[in-house]
């Protein structure tokens, strides 16, 4: 089949999802609860909040006062018959006044609420990052980052728009209020009259809304799958070359950019159909205006001024009606958003320290497990009736397949999470009765995964001790054998690491993480198959930063390369969470075990074995 | 649909895009590309019927607008002035009434139905735009070779198709469009209130400028204010990003104070520009509204005294503070239409830059189509280089060899000695720079890219998945292949034991929504998509790294049953992976120094031993962790 180009259309092709990954959507555009929650934030502000509500209050009785002032000087001056001196100099005063209490309210409430919410916002995402450090790691473990990221952001800003425009919604509001108070004030009959086409308009949105948000909702889909097609497009392209896919994708894409089109227009239509509604509507309000209250001008049972003032009010009438069917569906999201945030801040921390924790200042670096029993489910424990002793400056390996436990003996020790019985002790100390923070500094560890922060190389070393000088961390560099690629950087230990260090090699990325470890300077060292994805000169290198790095340290070493092992002080064969084997190297040869029986199977890997 | 015009500025070849934050490149090139511009004006004009409706409905929404003052003015005077006549001039003054009742609600609904028309056509034009744009910015995005892909920043070239297309879509309909409507209502509204009195018309104006100036300086600075606190947010982004990945790190190395320093000082500039663009909004908006309320007032005031000394009537002083009202909203809206110039002329750099860019490695214009035949691969004295910082950095170095149908080559090297190099060039990924790679005794230059690539498959290291199920990955090169060759590709690389355990089996969405693979499964993944396509020559570049090494050797099992036809490159570290190869090349330094089957370079005791011994147990009893300590 090489080569040949098969014109039908492909039947095993997309690009893209085909979900969209947009997880907004509309829910109830109140919960109690969230807004109460959300209310605690603006405790602080709370002199602020409310002299920015007062000033909201101030702005609208000016925008309401404005036709009042012209009414007034049309029949109080200018109107033939009622010419008062002074009467219109007098209104254009108050009228410009009245512009400057505008404007000094307008600014106040605005900067107020703006400012106001920036800050909660700002303190919401500090909280929940912060919260994040603190849950446990099982939470972190089961939620993709992805999912976490789009509360910290698209979430945040969500309530974003919900915040900045909230204040209007009462001016808004308010405003509404107000004209039609106006209205009903000045003439009661004219205002019946003039209001009667209002249900009209709610009647239509009523009809309009559903089906404008579907096709919304639609256009904001296409164009997630459009993007993320597009997306996909950019991170996989050498795929896409080397696999010969542009035609097939282009086709593909060219569909899809059309499905976006096409919802974008439908989108569209619905948008502005609203348009000559409005209009229609205002202009009928107007010729109510115009011949009901004109001929009651005309027969003076009603002043001039009120016309007018009539006809202002209706130009304006329609304005607060559409600002508020948009912050309806701002606070529907915001709302939806809102309880997502919450979700995130109301995870229950379950590693916490107790209130009396000691401060651990010195450690010997004893390690203990004392029949320790710990899963991830509920009655599926991963490690059983563990016991077992590291002493003071000894370097344990732990062996086994994968599943048995070995990972989860580390993150025992750094106390990631609690034991469902017996202790873990290190030093003398049972973990749970010493601060994490202490605790923290007695353990160091290397993963498998050289995770690497963006910033400088100096910044990434220095990681666990900011404060530590450069000759510190040349010397850590120097003693894991880094120091002289480091130094051949452009920017030697300022180079900035961009995405994590993707600048460097695996292998490379390796050795800092060491000199990282160094830095900290920590009794207890833990490495978690540190050397598993290094190719064999670079793992030689590691091997011999191995040897310095615990110098003088206690030592735990998950590793499945016999080389590794083969140096430790002593030997835990690990299977299904139980001890299978302990002892020296030659020890358990002698034992005729499975590590006996690996062994001699000349196989450079635990891994290659593993089947 | 037309084509998007690819011909109008002069290509640029020269290497990598400009890397700048965004904010930076505003604050720098802030000013109007004029031909830019016109280059998307021309793209609207192309659609020729809704630009006409399109211009047509702003001029006439406009016009139609600026009548109801004209018979508001009228109805009031109606109302008024006849109040101490008789009876018959009252039905006169209803009549009147009516009438100018009748012209506002004509008016009105033209108005709205013309208005409609302007900003759907407006918009249209935009998306029909913006889709055009998609296209040739996927195309060329797919058609741009690897030397741009590397070094180019995925962030970068995303920010460019999603978020500057953006820009340039808006333009019609925030720009064009909304710039002629302001021409025309402001340029009628002057005509029509200038006819009744100069001075009224000269203060009721007198705000324009005024509110024109503020809102378009306001408008950029926001502008540049929202590319930093993107930035900014980026920063904030990254840092959670890493955090929350890295967790594990944190959390053992207890930096999660450190981490909250980082995040606190982020989050105050964060919070600063954010207080910053509130000023500068609030301040700009409010000072605009409070420039039109003073006119109005002035207005009021002059226009008062001219109704009291008879110059005017009420009613024309209500037609012009009607007037004044008309005028104030897309009066404010200048700044938007400044803003839209500069956002289009910013984004629209941006984006052409990518569209109008010609790949380094393209057809020759007589390419023929590869003829396969013996399907032999030969590379003759092929060197390579890599322009790094400027500077060339040699990878490869007179590199010679061929494979033939049913053999394997081996390649082995240190990290960084250019072995993965000669898999991307193969497939002429990238073009040598001197010597030739042949095939079947075609050079590959010769031969389209597209037949070559169908012949030459390499299974990358990286192995990169797409969101879709496991059978349209595997079915990657090939989507027109049937189920049987998709379970079979499957089986011979060890994959589809564990696709039959999957509840979906072969439609299992892979990736975010779908299932987690671990990287020995993606690896397996990728080969049965590479074997799908049955390539001539195959190249396994690293791509068994996750695998275990029984694993592996099933797959190879199955894979030679089917290879006496195919050519096939193994380049790896781990021996065990190309022990069995007729040759293998130990490549150092980009060149070859060690080459021969596996016996003779263990018998040649030179590198290649060396790191046999490195792997084998034999050699592991190189380092002891312990200084000081005795080796056993």
């Amino acid at each position: 089949m090489n080569g040949v180009i098969k014109k039908s259309s492909p039947l095993k092709a997309v690009v893209g999802s085909q979900v969209s990954q947009d997880e907004e959507m509309f829910g109830r555009a109140f919960d109690g609860r969230v807004i109460r929650r959300f209310l605690s934030y603006c405790k602080p502000h709370t002199t602020m909040l409310l002299t920015a509500i007062l000033s909201v209050l101030i702005f609208t009785s000016t925008q309401i006062a404005f036709p009042l002032v012209i009414l007034y000087a049309i029949d109080n001056a200018l109107v033939k018959g009622k010419l008062n001196e002074g009467v219109l100099e007098i209104c254009a005063m108050i009228f410009c006044m009245l512009a400057l209490v505008n404007y000094a309210s307008n600014y106040y409430q605005e900067s107020t609420v703006g400012k106001i919410a920036e800050g909660v916002l700002v303190k919401l995402r500090r909280d929940m990052f912060g919260h994040l450090q603190r849950v446990s790691l099982s939470f972190m473990d089961r939620t993709e980052v992805g999912r976490l990221m789009s509360r910290l952001q698209g979430d945040v800003n969500a309530l974003q728009e919900f915040l900045e425009t909230s204040v209007f919604a009462i001016g808004d509001l308010v405003l509404l209020f107000g004209i039609v108070t106006a209205l009903f004030v000045l003439n009661v009959e004219l205002a019946l009259l003039t209001l009667s086409i209002v249900p009209l308009l709610f009647i239509v949105r009523f009809i309009w809304l559903p089906r404008a948000r579907a096709a919304f909702i639609k256009a904001r889909e296409a164009n997630s799958l459009a993007n993320g097609a597009l997306a996909e497009a950019i991170h996989g392209v050498k795929t896409v070359q080397g696999m010969v896919r542009e035609d097939v994708n282009s086709e593909l894409y060219n569909k899809r950019a059309k499905q976006n089109l096409l919802a974008h227009l439908r989108a569209a239509k619905f948008a502005q159909v609203n348009v000559p509604i409005v209009d229609t509507l205002t202009g009928t309000a107007m010729a109510i205006i115009i011949v009901v209250g004109g001929q009651q001008v005309l027969r003076s049972n009603l002043d001039l001024g009120v016309m007018v003032a009539f006809i202002f009010y209706v130009q304006r009438f329609f304005d607060p009606i559409r600002s508020l069917t948009l912050q309806y569906s701002f606070m529907q999201r915001a709302m939806v958003s809102g309880q997502r945030i919450l979700e995130v801040l109301d995870v229950p921390i379950d590693v916490a320290d107790k209130r009396d924790a000691i401060k651990m200042e010195k450690c010997d670096g004893t390690v203990e497990f004392s029949n320790v029993t710990f899963g991830y489910e509920p009655e599926l424990p991963i490690l059983k009736k563990l016991n077992f002793r590291i002493n003071s400056g000894e370097t344990l390996a732990l062996v086994g397949p994968t599943g048995s436990g070995k990972t989860s003996i580390t993150a025992l020790i750094n106390r990631f999470y609690d034991v469902w019985e017996g202790s873990v002790s290190i030093g003398g100390y049972d973990v749970r009765d010493i601060t994490q923070q202490s605790l923290g500094d007695h353990v160091a560890m290397v993963l498998q995964e050289p995770f690497l922060f963006t910033g400088t190389i100096l910044e990434n070393i220095r990681y666990k001790k900011a404060n530590s000088d450069l000759n510190a961390v040349v010397s850590a560099s120097k003693a894991v054998g880094a120091h002289d690629f480091i130094e051949a950087l452009p920017n030697g230990y300022e180079t900035i690491l961009e995405q994590r260090g993707a600048n460097l090699s695996l292998g490379q990325r390796q050795l800092i993480s060491f000199a990282r470890a160094i830095v900290a300077d920590a009794k207890i060292l833990i490495l978690d198959e540190a050397t598993a994805s290094i190719d064999s000169y670079t793992e030689l290198k590691i091997q011999r930063a191995l040897a310095v790095l615990l110098e003088g340290r206690t030592g735990l070493v998950i590793a499945h390369r016999l080389a590794t092992i083969r140096g430790c002080d002593r030997i835990i064969v690990l299977n299904k969470g139980e001890i299978l084997e302990e002892g020296t190297h030659e020890e358990l040869q002698k034992n005729e075990g499975l590590y006996a029986r690996l062994y001699k199977l000349n196989y450079a890997s635990f891994d290659d074995a593993s089947t | 649909m037309t084509k998007v015009d690819t011909h109008n500025s002069i290509p640029e070849k020269h290497d990598g895009l400009s890397t700048e934050s965004r904010s930076d490149q505003f604050s720098k090139g802030n000013k109007l590309e004029l031909k830019l511009l016109l280059r998307i004006i021309k793209m609207g004009f192309a659609h020729r019927y809704r630009m006409v409706i399109a211009i047509l409905a702003t001029a006439g929404a406009s016009i139609f607008q600026l009548f109801i003052p004209r018979y508001v003015g009228d109805a009031v005077d109606n109302a008024q002035g006849l109040l101490a006549l008789n009876n018959s001039a009252t039905t006169n003054a209803e009549e009147a009434l009516f009438f100018a009742a009748f012209m506002i609600v004509t008016l009105s609904v033209a108005r709205g139905l013309l208005t409609m028309l302007q900003n759907y056509h407006g918009e249209a034009i935009g998306h029909c735009i913006g889709y055009e744009l998609r296209v040739a910015f996927y195309d060329k995005i797919q058609k741009l070779s690897f030397d741009f892909h590397d070094k180019v920043h995925t962030g970068d070239l995303i920010t460019r198709g999603m978020l500057d297309l953006e820009g340039v879509r808006m333009f019609i309909s925030t720009g064009v469009v909304r710039l002629a409507m302001l021409i025309v209502l402001v340029g009628g509204a002057t005509a029509l209130m200038i006819t009744n009195d100069i001075l009224l018309t000269f203060l009721a104006l007198s705000f324009v400028p005024f509110v024109a100036w503020k809102s378009s300086a306001a408008r950029l600075r926001l502008r540049w204010l929202w590319l930093l606190m993107q930035d900014r947010l980026g920063v904030i982004t990254r840092l959670m990003e890493e955090n929350l990945n890295g967790i594990r790190v944190v959390r053992a190395f207890t930096a999660e104070k450190y981490e909250l320093k980082k995040f606190d000082i982020a989050s105050a500039n964060i919070l600063q520009t954010a207080i910053n663009r509130v000023k500068v909004r609030v301040g700009s908006t409010t000072v605009m509204s409070f420039s039109f309320f003073l006119a109005m007032g002035f207005v009021l005031w002059i226009g008062g005294q001219k109704v009291i000394n008879d110059e005017i009537s009420v009613g024309k002083l209500a037609e012009f503070l009607a007037f004044m009202t008309i005028l104030q909203m897309p009066v404010r809206q200048i700044g938007m239409l400044v803003n839209s110039f500069a956002r289009a002329s910013t984004c629209g750099s941006r984006l052409f830059e990518i569209i109008d860019r010609v790949p380094n490695v393209y057809d020759t214009p007589n390419a023929s189509e590869l003829t396969i035949g013996e399907g032999t691969l030969k590379f003759e004295n092929v060197s390579f280089s890599f322009t790094k910082d400027n500077r060339k950095v040699e990878v490869l170095r007179n590199i010679n060899f061929s494979v033939g149908a049913g053999e394997t080559l081996g390649i082995v090297g240190p990290p960084g000695s250019g072995k993965s190099t000669v898999a991307q060039l193969a497939p002429r990924f990238y073009d040598v720079d001197s010597g030739t790679i042949y095939i079947n005794d075609q050079d590959i230059r010769e031969i389209s890219i597209e037949s070559l690539r169908r012949f030459v498959c390499v299974i990358q290291q990286d192995s990169f998945l797409f969101t879709a199920s496991i059978e349209n990955n595997t079915a990657y090169g090939n989507p027109w292949v049937d189920d049987d060759e998709i379970l079979s590709a499957n089986q011979a690389s060890q994959f589809h034991e564990h696709v039959d355990q999957l509840p979906l089996k072969y439609k299992t969405l892979v990736g975010e929504r779908g299932v987690s693979l671990s990287g020995g499964q993606r690896q397996r993944l990728s080969i049965a998509r590479g074997l799908v396509t049955e390539p001539a020559i195959i190249i396994f570049d690293d791509s068994t790294a996750s695998i275990d090494a029984v694993t592996e050797r099933l797959i190879r099992k199955n894979l030679d049953e089917s290879s006496h036809t195919r050519g096939t490159i193994i380049i790896s570290h781990r021996l065990t992976s190309l022990m069995h190869a007729k040759e293998i090349l130990f490549v150092d330094k980009g060149e070859i120094i060690e080459r021969g089957s596996h016996e003779q370079l263990i018998s040649l005791k030179g590198k290649y031993f060396e790191l046999y011994q490195l792997q084998t147990r034999s050699g592991s009893n190189g380092v002891s962790l312990k200084k000081g300590r005795a080796d056993c």
